[in-house]
């Protein structure tokens, strides 16, 4: 009923469609009783030879027609159609979905349950739960991480020890639980920079992980990062989990060439891992999160301080 | 008795060498995104990527080579079945340049990702415009020859043509009705949201099916056909069940596009009940065509054009069973998002659509330049063969890849895990895809073909115009 703002409509959808039907077999019936010759022409010549032979209706053809308008009728009786009348069989997709869901549930629900009661660091050397994890990562995860898990510009790389949100158990599953999101504002907190020094920040930040970069820039760009970038990636950018990521290391999610890192600076940048936990429920969650902590950049500590990567 | 008036066909021999022109246009296009599901690589730029390209295929085929091929064969059918000369024939000079400008801006647009994001109605709100005003100008040619007619009757090919332009006049307001925003770039919001913007956009492109590539096509099936076969159409009756039946219950399908989504589940059975009950009415046309062979069905064995005539009609009967199959909803939870939608489209836009317009092309060109036939009916044999084999394997290609990729993504583990992640299924479409490649090219070989044969038809022939036939001869 939530389909109509009021009654009436469901009526006249009901009334419609059954006359349209039935209009279609009348048409037939009609049609079919008309008089005709057969094998003779209407007497009607267009174009020199246009004319149309007096035949009636093929009869296979007659009793498909009916057919189909038989079923037609039956099916809107079985099944919603008629307005808000909801069919004999009382189906609707969301039940049907209901139902499957409910089935697939019962019978591999218990297969998942095993694993939740178990911890991570177990399951992740469990190769059987290895393999349903991995088959899980392919369904929902390949899509932006890849199916080597080494992710790409945007999508983090999941297989190496360098962690945005924390590699720990409890953190991978956070995030695969509730999702996560960043943002990184335009020009930091600095909003004035100018494109020059957008530039030479560029070049700092290029010289913290060793990459080639203009010494003179660096050194302009060196003051102007405490101001505009230390507050959430630290005084010496190696970053902080969960707030900002570390800029001293060799990895960057977006790329390390200077055009690059100005765009990030200029534009600043937003991302979003949707959450996962209410659709695939705590056991696949739970299995997914030790196949990602068993990919070989796992960590056994909750929090990692920027010293303790170094 | 002839009277000294003649038709017009100036703007027929226009817009007959455009549909192979476009034909050829929208073809190549065609092949290249069929070429780039192969090699990736092959999209260099954000201009010619696939998603720029395809709506650009689909709108140079459906609406310039369909378009152009139902303009050309309506202006010819209605005044020679009139028994009249062309009403306001400057207003039918216009439907040409103003289509043919049409064409040129969504070829311009579409790669400069310019879109309403509307399938099969993805041109932009100015180019909307234009065309409802050639739309118009159309109707108003096509209704207003066919109220100067000298007979009695209106023939049965005029019926469907006729049902086709007020059809589409209707689907095209309705679909594309949008708020605009700027000119440059064009840009514009639809006037609806959610799901009925869902809902309204696939009467829309349901019927651009059965109005566009079916009605019209159907028009022009009612004249071809019988002139080459040169028999009487083999039922009236049958003409005037299968005419109601299809307009009335084609306007009802749309729904069963949207299958197990959103859309309400009275709106999606009530979608699949009519989709089924279309199978009949969509038969009538086919059975009326083919039978109207009987007696003469040695004439197939030498004849070209009756080849492509009626080959097309069994393209359409075999995917007017195949839509209503695909209807039914537990079919459709398998089809629907795979190839085998794309087989499906392709059965009828090959095997039909493009069949049906080759043949008749074939039989007006001679007629329009003043000669007795093709240059090369050899070479109408040889596109007929290429054309054949190339729709063959497009389609069974499309098929095998549906329904394996259909069975790929629902295939689970015995944890109930997905027994393929999808870029499984991609990879195992692969080979699929290079068979359809393969098919593409030949369909598109055939086109080339019959370009070269048509500019040798025209060189050193005479644009004539045929005298009006009186009213008198026909009766």
């Amino acid at each position: 009923m939530s389909d109509f703002v009021s009654g009436f409509w469901s009526i006249y959808i009901a009334v419609i469609t059954i006359v349209s039907i039935l209009g279609c077999a009348v048409l037939l019936w009609m049609q079919s009783s008309a008089k005709h010759v057969e094998g003779k022409t209407t007497g009607h010549v267009w174009d020199e030879n246009l004319e149309e032979f007096s035949n009636p209706l093929p009869n296979w053809w007659r009793w498909l027609f009916y057919l189909t308008v038989i079923f037609a009728l039956f099916y809107l009786v079985m099944y919603p159609g008629l307005g808000s009348f909801k069919g004999q069989y009382q189906w609707t997709s969301t039940r049907q979905y209901d139902n499957e869901m409910k089935k697939a549930d019962d019978r591999y629900g218990p297969i998942f349950q095993r694993y939740l009661k178990q911890d991570i660091r177990v399951v992740a050397t469990n190769p059987e739960a290895r393999e349903m994890g991995q088959r899980l990562f392919l369904t929902y995860c390949a899509q932006c991480h890849g199916s080597d898990a080494q992710g790409t510009k945007g999508f983090p790389n999941l297989a190496d020890k360098d962690w945005l949100f924390g590699g720990s158990p409890e953190q991978i599953k956070e995030t695969i639980t509730q999702g996560r999101s960043a943002m990184m504002p335009a020009k930091g907190v600095k909003p004035d920079l100018t494109g020059d020094e957008i530039k030479d920040l560029a070049h700092y930040v290029r010289s913290l992980s060793g990459l080639a970069a203009d010494p003179i820039r660096i050194h302009r760009g060196k003051p102007l990062f405490s101001v505009a970038c230390a507050a959430c990636h630290g005084a010496d950018g190696m970053g902080n989990v969960g707030l900002a990521p570390n800029l001293a290391d060799e990895v960057w999610l977006y790329g390390s060439s200077e055009a690059t890192i100005i765009e990030t600076i200029s534009k600043g940048r937003v991302n979003q891992m949707p959450a996962f936990g209410d659709f695939l429920g705590e056991a696949k969650v739970h299995l997914l999160t030790a196949y990602v902590y068993g990919l070989g950049g796992g960590q056994d500590v909750s929090v990692t301080t920027p010293a303790e990567t170094r | 008795m002839q009277s000294p008036a003649t038709y017009h066909y100036k703007v027929v021999r226009q817009f007959t060498v455009m549909t192979v022109i476009w034909g050829i246009v929208g073809m190549l296009v065609g092949v290249i995104i069929a070429a780039q599901l192969v090699w990736p690589e092959l999209n260099v730029n954000e201009y010619l990527s696939y998603g720029r390209l395809r709506p650009l295929h689909t709108n140079a085929v459906i609406f310039a080579f369909g378009g152009c091929a139902l303009f050309a064969t309506s202006y010819f059918v209605v005044q020679r079945t009139s028994h009249a000369p062309l009403f306001a024939p400057r207003l039918a000079a216009f439907t040409f340049w103003g289509w043919q400008l049409v064409i040129v801006l969504a070829a311009v647009t579409l790669p400069m990702g310019m879109t309403q994001a509307k399938e099969y109605a993805e041109l932009e709100w100015p180019i909307d415009i234009l065309i409802t005003l050639v739309w118009v100008s159309y109707a108003v040619v096509f209704f207003g020859t066919i109220v100067k007619r000298t007979v009695s009757h209106i023939y049965v090919a005029n019926w469907f043509y006729g049902a086709f332009i007020l059809a589409v006049a209707l689907l095209h307001l309705v679909n594309s009705a949008a708020i605009p925003v700027s000119l440059f770039p064009m840009k514009s919001y639809s006037a609806y949201a959610g799901v009925q913007d869902a809902m309204v956009q696939w009467w829309y492109g349901h019927n651009a099916v059965g109005f566009f590539l079916t009605a019209g096509f159907l028009g022009m099936m009612y004249y071809f056909v019988p002139k080459q076969a040169d028999r009487p159409i083999y039922s009236y009756r049958l003409s005037v069940v299968h005419f109601w039946a299809l307009i009335f219950t084609y306007m009802w399908a749309g729904p069963h596009h949207l299958h197990y989504t959103a859309l309400p589940d009275w709106t999606q059975s009530i979608g699949m009940v009519f989709s089924l009950i279309l199978l009949a009415p969509s038969w009538g046309g086919m059975i009326n065509g083919i039978m109207t062979l009987s007696g003469v069905w040695h004439k197939l064995r030498d004849d070209p054009i009756l080849k492509f005539l009626v080959t097309s009609l069994s393209f359409y009967g075999m995917s007017t069973f195949e839509g209503p199959m695909m209807s039914i909803k537990t079919v459709n939870a398998l089809s629907h998002y795979t190839d085998w939608t794309i087989g499906h489209v392709h059965s009828g836009a090959l095997g039909w659509v493009a069949m049906i317009s080759i043949g008749s092309i074939y039989y007006l060109l001679p007629r329009l330049y003043g000669k007795a036939q093709m240059h090369s009916m050899k070479a109408v044999e040889t596109h007929f063969w290429i054309a054949t084999i190339g729709i063959v394997l497009y389609i069974a290609s499309m098929w095998i890849a549906g329904v394996m990729q259909g069975l790929m993504w629902r295939a689970t583990n015995l944890d109930g895990t997905l027994t393929y992640s999808f870029v499984e299924s991609v990879k195992a479409t692969y080979p699929f895809w290079t068979i359809r490649l393969l098919g593409g090219v030949l369909f598109l070989t055939g086109m080339l073909i019959m370009a070269w044969n048509m500019f040798k038809t025209m060189a050193g022939g005479q644009t004539i115009n045929a005298p009006v036939l009186k009213a008198a001869i026909a009766h």
